[in-house]
């Protein structure tokens, strides 16, 4: 491989040889001009662990209430109580938002100021009763974190009782990113920090409960915290190694305006591709559409990504036509996504088992 | 076959189709789009990246050629049929000129009605009234009409509209040139030949002009690869083509929607822009069509050979009618130039830089 950056070619020695690369490599990646240069190698490390295989899941976002004690700069989606659209979803609410065919639930809310931990535990058990054949993924580490902020309830515990009551999988959210500067100037210090986030995804995974990873980048982090961040996420994944699939999440620059324009494709197709390259033991990279946009999303396979996710709730996806079941919609659109890019659609479930190969 | 046609490219050796073949069916894209970009920045060593403020109105919808890709026309007699007059056209260069446009690209459908008259006057009236815009009007296949109409050989046509001011000419209408997509997707247009000649007549009287491609619809690589070839050879000829546009096909509301149900994606398009930057080794520009992929593929485009920005394109029917609609304004632009990491450059319609910024 030749690169336009030359400063690329002792960190693509390390990838065909599977060494590790450092926090150095990373920095010169992000600082490099030579994007597809970066992307290729990206593409041979994805290619080399999943051929032209790219994953996807019907799933459906729940998300309980948007009442929450925190305020982060970046949200833009929190309500305090009395507030103009606040609103908290009965049990029952959510159990009929479950639909035929969804495979995954994702469950993830604002941390509600009086909701008792036993509301969530049932909450978890009525879904799990009404549907045992989907698999539940909720509550963020940060919302775990709460549990003992608010009532005292170790991880452990609170993890253990909602495996108990139907819990498989933990999203990765709540990670934002490792930065204490950042923490402080975006307000979330009131959340679990890098070092809690990380014991409590190291407290699931010793549970045999899977997790995911995320980054919110595309606001006003450094570039180095990104790679700081990835780097904590790699040394947290060798000690607990649950971990499945690191999700970067672009800002989304309407909700809180802290930069003026969401973050272009070519960085986020960047991102993708180092996270890619420094997360060697990570087993997937998503490229979640959603917040990518399709275009991105797709070529975004080329650049180290091996997963789209997809949902089902999403209103691109309901609006597009009215003749076929929401999930037959949804697939037909990531099918588009995925086989543009030339790549075979896998549809998974929430542990990457495989449902159906798509050819 | 990649080393092959990185030698090919370092010795300055042409490609051929064979090399092309497998550019557009099996290179891996990322490794097409790195040669793409360095054969870029061979050509245009800075990062600029140019963008022309323009507009696209269409004079009338009417047409007599039943395109099966076009959803903007309309058959003479049609209630929804509309054809403006000479004021009216003049009245819409004059809102482009207002908002800065220099460039005013003015097509419409093939209206037997239109004398040749009304081309010329609209000619002559935008350039003495509007200085600053450059009349860049009438792809080939209305210039094809516009003889056949008032009893003309298309060159008269074309010398007439040299008298009377104009210099370029759009390159719309060129679909695939392919005898056999052409025959398929509008057989009433004629073969590659009706718009070749247009422009090969067109370049020797000193017009430039651009090329487009529409793709993906019924056309093979073969198809693409006669493309390419026949306007490579008219460039080696002549050299007055200035850029090449390619773009999807976009189903809704045409007669093709039947059959095809989506336009292409960004990966495909990365492909062709990619694959046409390496292959059309004459051609100066290759436009990155945010318009038509979206300002993300457009963007991303900016990695994959492109060099131009295309327009604002404050005005645009024939997209529009396909239910496909994007809009810009100068700003946005210039920010997504430099977003993508190059520095924008306001031109003209000759490629000629009017402002850096």
């Amino acid at each position: 491989m030749r690169f336009a950056d030359t400063r690329l070619e002792p960190i693509w020695e390390k990838v065909k040889s599977d060494t590790r690369l450092d926090r150095e490599d990373a920095l010169t990646m992000f600082e490099s001009d030579d994007l597809l240069g970066v992307g290729r190698m990206a593409d041979h490390v994805k290619t080399k662990r999943e051929g032209d295989r790219v994953y996807f899941v019907i799933n459906r976002h729940i998300t309980p209430t948007n009442l929450c004690v925190l305020s982060c700069s970046f949200c833009g989606f929190a309500r305090k109580p009395g507030q103009a659209g606040a609103y908290e979803h009965t049990i029952e609410d959510m159990v009929a938002m479950v639909k035929d065919e969804t495979r995954e639930v994702h469950i993830v809310g604002g941390h509600h100021p009086d909701w008792p931990f036993e509301y969530y535990e049932r909450m978890i058990e009525a879904i799990h009763h009404a549907r045992p054949d989907v698999q539940i993924k909720a509550f963020t580490a940060a919302e775990i974190d709460y549990f003992w902020r608010r009532w005292k309830i170790e991880p452990v515990d609170a993890l253990t009782r909602l495996k108990a009551a139907g819990l498989q999988s933990m999203p990765g959210g709540g990670a934002e990113i490792f930065s204490p500067r950042l923490a402080k100037l975006l307000k979330y210090t009131g959340k679990a920090d890098p070092e809690r986030w990380c014991e409590i995804h190291g407290i699931a995974h010793s549970l045999g409960l899977k997790t995911n990873a995320t980054m919110l980048y595309g606001h006003v982090e450094r570039l180095d915290e990104r790679a700081d961040h990835m780097l904590k996420l790699r040394e947290q994944q060798d000690r607990s190694g649950g971990f499945v699939t690191f999700v970067p999440l672009a800002y989304q620059e309407k909700a809180t305006q802290l930069v003026p324009r969401q973050t272009p494709p070519a960085d986020s197709l960047r991102t993708i591709a180092i996270a890619r390259l420094i997360l060697d033991n990570f087993a997937h990279i998503e490229a979640y559409w959603v917040t990518l946009g399709e275009e991105t999303a797709s070529v975004a396979l080329h650049f180290g990504a091996d997963d789209v996710n997809g949902t089902l709730e999403d209103e691109r996806i309901q609006h597009l036509s009215g003749a076929q079941t929401p999930a037959g919609v949804a697939r037909e659109q990531l099918f588009r996504m995925i086989r543009d890019a030339g790549k075979v659609p896998v549809e998974r479930d929430a542990l990457y088992n495989v449902v159906k190969v798509w050819n | 076959m990649l080393d092959t046609i990185r030698r090919k490219l370092e010795a300055g050796e042409r490609l051929d189709r064979k090399d092309g073949h497998w550019m557009l069916a099996d290179a891996p894209l990322l490794e097409l789009g790195a040669l793409a970009n360095e054969a870029r920045f061979r050509r245009h060593p800075d990062k600029r990246v140019t963008f022309v403020i323009d507009s696209n109105p269409n004079y009338t919808n009417v047409c007599i050629t039943d395109c099966q890709f076009c959803a903007f026309y309309r058959k003479p007699g049609h209630p929804e049929a509309w054809t403006l007059t000479v004021d009216e056209v003049l009245a819409k260069v004059e809102s482009a000129a207002n908002a800065g446009a220099t460039t005013v690209l003015l097509q419409g459908g093939h209206n037997p009605e239109l004398p040749l008259d009304y081309y010329l006057t609209i000619v002559r009236e935008t350039l003495r009234r509007f200085p600053q815009v450059t009349p860049h009007f009438f792809t080939a296949s209305e210039i094809q009409t516009v003889a056949k109409v008032s009893g003309l050989a298309f060159t008269d046509v074309l010398d007439r509209l040299k008298d009377a001011g104009q210099r370029t000419l759009p390159g719309g209408g060129a679909e695939v040139l392919s005898e056999r997509v052409r025959r398929r997707i509008e057989p009433k247009k004629g073969g590659p030949g009706a718009w070749m000649d247009v422009h090969r007549e067109a370049h020797r009287r000193g017009f430039k002009s651009t090329a487009t491609m529409m793709y993906g619809h019924v056309e093979e690589i073969d198809d693409v690869l006669d493309h390419f070839d026949a306007i490579r050879t008219l460039q080696d000829e002549l050299g007055g083509f200035t850029a090449f546009v390619p773009w999807s096909f976009k189903p809704n509301n045409t007669l093709l929607e039947k059959w095809i149900k989506q336009h292409r994606g960004p990966n495909a398009y990365l492909r062709m822009l990619a694959a046409s930057r390496l292959y059309l080794d004459n051609f100066p520009h290759v436009q990155a069509s945010w318009f038509s992929e979206g300002k993300r593929a457009g963007q991303i485009a900016l990695h994959f050979g492109a060099d131009d920005w295309g327009g604002t394109l404050f005005e645009e029917n024939v997209h529009r009618a396909a239910e496909y609609v994007n809009t810009i304004t100068v700003e946005e632009i210039v920010a997504l130039i430099r977003e993508a990491g190059f520095t924008p450059a306001q031109r003209n319609t000759e490629y000629a830089i009017l402002r850096a910024y």
